[in-house]
């Protein structure tokens, strides 16, 4: 919608044989007496369809943040926001209000059981947990907007509740 | 009982590690490695009807970049409908007239016997013709001049040639599925045929792309691309490499779906709170709202006729499969047992409904009988993810975790006969299988 950071750095480096399957029209010499159909008139069906490639950029910087934590973290199958992570919020609330121009995305993640869209509606669910604790606040909803990377980034390897728990996260991104 | 076998040589059924196997699979297949190491089916249960063929190695393959039996057989045999008779040694190509007693005596009902010949200008000629064994029939044959990059597609068309003749049905072997890997911090979208191979790159990205899903002509993919740090979705000419915005509104645009005339997507949006079912116009703009619920609405597939969506909803309280009128209206339930079933895919002929449900922990691939309601398991994997359909409705491509490793398999509806799908190295996913070409 608003900044759209397409960097489409389009390579174009690609195998150019574009090459139609060609029939053959002789007949096919057949001892037996019958002969090889050709492949039918529509035999251009069987042309392959080249795949151009695109090549995406790097990703964009962050912005200025502030020093402190910027993760909220969650427990399984849930995004309320525990009362240990409300010095969190209140400490970024006051950042982003401090600076009228400053843009925050918050990004909601989850672990990695589950299907990767449903996960991404879950993660969605922590993001907005956040933004609405972060409205409460009096932080301007035109500064925020919240985000969902679902099970796709985490940070945490492995398949364990350690791992899974590091996961299940909202953070705070200035960009 | 489960049996492995190699496919280009079905003769050796004792059970191997995986690694050994492919190490034997690499020798008995050389020069050509690349094309055949990963070639696997596995065949579980029994009864089944399966057709008994013949594939003579091609004259001229020992030549030819390409081993076109090889393929041809590893096709037919992932269909489930087929039975590969051991045919090494045989010398025969498409002008020669089988002893049709002798592969009877082998309990073939079917032989396939062609020929690759490399021309003057580089191209090669391939031919074949396919024999009815038990009545001494020759049921036809195909001639192609192609070029080297084209050798693996002249393979998958004989094979649904073979396939549409002794089964009736149209075969599958030359379309296309696309897939996303993960290879360090690199993702990328791929185009391959559908077997695995032959992938071309459509997309690369520093950041996670997911939910690929074909146009009906086959000529485009939607997909949800994080490249611009949040879910955006786009749709891609593949042969252009030309995309263009589908939903790029605030918060997260995600899970598109074709109508089946190709004119609009249903997609998932969170600009106005939670997850919810919008339709937008392929060409981008004339955004509606489908769904009207609380909780999170998600993963909408249209029905072939075009005439319902089949979604993911929470509002029950765990999420369930429902469907509801495509211009939105009342949503019924579709699933009723266990709590968790998601990513519905339905079969282009309407009958099938595969998705994945958690039973114990563990995410499967199940099928519905839309019909009668009947659903069965089909795997006994524990992270299977991303059902999709063949077109011709036979097969279910998904993918799933094997020893470690993100894999893609292709199953039969009885789950039967499974293939684990050749592909680029590292984590491979999100399989989507395209339509026929038109």
């Amino acid at each position: 919608m608003r900044r759209l950071i397409l960097a489409l750095g389009v390579s174009v480096l690609l195998s150019a044989c574009t090459s139609a399957v060609k029939l053959d029209d002789s007949k096919v010499e057949d001892k037996t007496g019958t002969a090889v159909s050709k492949t039918g008139a529509d035999g251009t069906g069987a042309a392959k369809t080249d795949v151009k490639p695109v090549d995406v950029g790097d990703s964009k910087k962050d912005g200025m943040a502030p020093n402190g934590p910027r993760i909220v973290y969650f427990d399984y199958d849930s995004y309320v926001i525990k009362p240990e992570f409300q010095a969190v919020i209140d400490a970024n609330a006051r950042h982003i209000k401090a600076d009228k121009t400053r843009k925050v995305v918050i990004e909601g993640h989850t672990d990695e059981r589950g299907g990767r869209e449903y996960n991404l509606a879950l993660g969605q669910r922590r993001s907005e947990a956040v933004r609405r604790a972060l409205t409460l606040l009096g932080v301007p909803d035109g500064q925020l907007e919240a985000v969902s990377f679902g099970k796709e980034k985490p940070v945490a390897a492995g398949s364990d509740e350690s791992a899974w728990s590091r996961n299940r996260r909202a953070e705070i991104s200035y960009r | 009982m489960t049996t492995d076998r190699i496919s280009q040589h079905p003769s050796f059924a004792a059970p191997l590690l995986p690694l050994r196997r492919q190490l034997l699979a690499a020798l008995i297949a050389s020069p050509s490695i690349p094309a055949l190491a990963q070639f696997r089916v596995e065949v579980t249960g029994v009864g089944l009807t399966q057709l008994p063929i013949a594939i003579a190695p091609f004259r001229g393959e020992a030549q030819s970049p390409q081993k076109i039996a090889a393929i041809v057989q590893a096709d037919l045999e992932r269909s489930g409908q087929f039975r590969a008779i051991d045919a090494s040694g045989a010398a025969l190509d498409e002008t020669a007239r089988p002893d049709v007693a002798l592969w009877r005596q082998k309990s073939a009902d079917s032989l396939a016997t062609g020929s690759v010949t490399r021309l003057a200008d580089g191209r090669f000629d391939v031919r074949f013709r396919l024999w009815d064994v038990v009545k001494g029939q020759d049921l036809g044959g195909q001639s192609f001049v192609v070029t080297q990059g084209d050798l693996r597609l002249v393979s998958h068309r004989i094979a649904d040639f073979i396939y549409e003749k002794l089964t009736g049905e149209r075969g599958i072997f030359s379309t296309r599925i696309a897939y996303v890997t993960k290879t360090g911090p690199r993702y990328s979208l791929w185009v391959a045929d559908a077997d695995g191979e032959n992938a071309q790159s459509a997309l690369s990205s520093p950041e996670p792309i997911i939910s690929p899903a074909w146009s009906p002509n086959g000529g485009q993919l939607a997909y949800v691309s994080f490249e611009s740090r949040k879910p955006v979705v786009y749709a891609h000419d593949v042969a252009t490499g030309k995309r263009r915005l589908i939903a790029n509104f605030k918060g997260s645009n995600s899970a598109p779906a074709w109508a089946p005339n190709g004119r609009t997507l249903a997609v998932t949006l969170s600009r106005d709170g939670g997850s919810q079912l919008f339709t937008v116009d392929a060409n981008g703009g004339d955004v509606r709202r489908l769904s009207q619920s609380s909780g999170i609405d998600t993963e909408p597939v249209y029905s072939p006729d075009g005439s319902s969506i089949f979604f993911v909803s929470d509002r029950g309280g765990a999420p369930q499969i429902y469907k509801m009128p495509a211009a939105g209206g009342d949503a019924q339930r579709v699933t009723f047992s266990g709590n968790y079933n998601i990513s519905p895919s339905l079969s282009p002929d309407g009958r099938w409904l595969a998705y994945i449900s958690r039973v114990n922990g563990a995410f499967k691939l199940h099928l519905m009988d839309l019909n009668s309601g009947t659903v069965t398991a089909l795997t006994d994997t524990a992270a299977d993810e991303s059902p999709s359909f063949a077109p011709n409705s036979r097969l279910i491509v998904y993918a799933t975790q094997q020893q470690g490793r993100e894999a893609l398999m292709t199953t039969t509806l009885d789950g039967k006969i499974k293939a684990r799908l050749a592909g680029q190295g590292g984590d491979i996913r999100e399989p989507d299988w395209g339509p026929f070409p038109k």
